[in-house]
């Protein structure tokens, strides 16, 4: 009892000290663990995912193209391209809205030129949503991509 | 993690490779038939000369051996351009290349 004790004290201890570095500025939150929106990853359904990325009020807008191909044989990897000409991009999310976890990866962006692309994983058919925040405001395009053999497993 | 950077001045583009099984947590082994345990990259910076123009978070739905591409402004030769990333197990990972 008395060690179990002493190790439930012992964690206490070395979390409180931690929090004491943290008040004291010593650790800056950020160096500690980098940000993760648990939120919107862990997010079950697209609606849920864009309301934790505070994009749900995100404009349709003609300046987005998602390039990605019509089918996909292999929902593993997909190539998206997103391109833009939105002036002052923000940011980028990438969502594949059938997949298990909709939210793909977010992009904090600093003199953006236009163009990102990566490859992402697709339960099923599906569109792949891109969302752009630009001067403050969030915008959205989508575009399907039929998936012979879903990439997410389960 | 291992992880390669291609920049090209003239363009702007920043190419990213890495090697990791980006393994969402949902896949079933073949042969078990257990869950594969979640291991993906979750953060992921590059930045020019110290700056950075990209903070990513990333989920489990990253393909496997991710993959980044994207393009900044006014990158010129000489350029030093670094790319750091973590994944969910504290893994870490950096490369760093010139622009040329």
């Amino acid at each position: 009892m008395n060690s179990i004790r002493r190790h439930v004290l012992k964690a206490a201890g070395s979390a409180g000290l931690i929090g004491t570095a943290i008040a004291a500025g010593l650790l800056k939150p950020g160096q500690a663990l980098a940000a993760w929106n648990s939120a919107g990853f862990n997010a079950t359904k697209t609606d849920e995912a864009l309301a934790a990325i505070g994009a749900s009020g995100a404009a349709a807008s003609a300046d987005i193209q998602v390039k990605a191909p019509d089918i996909a044989e292999n929902g593993a990897v997909v190539p998206v391209e997103i391109v833009t000409k939105l002036p002052n991009v923000e940011s980028i999310a990438i969502l594949g809205e059938k997949n298990v976890n909709p939210l793909i990866a977010t992009y904090k962006l600093t003199d953006f030129d236009g163009s990102l692309s990566t490859r992402m994983k697709m339960g099923q058919t599906a569109n792949v949503r891109a969302v752009v925040k630009a001067g403050g405001k969030f915008y959205t395009a989508a575009k399907e991509v039929k998936v012979t053999v879903g990439g997410c497993g389960g | 993690m291992a992880i390669a950077m291609r920049v090209r001045a003239g363009t702007g583009e920043i190419k990213i490779l890495m090697t990791h099984p980006s393994e969402n947590g949902l896949r079933k082994d073949a042969k078990t038939g257990q869950l594969v345990p979640a291991h993906f990259v979750k953060n992921v910076t590059v930045a020019v000369n110290g700056k950075t123009v990209m903070d990513g978070e990333w989920g489990g739905g990253v393909s496997k051996d991710p993959y980044l591409g994207f393009k900044v402004k006014g990158l010129k030769a000489g350029d030093k351009v670094a790319v750091n990333a973590e994944d969910n197990t504290g893994d870490k990972g950096s490369a760093e290349a010139t622009a040329s």
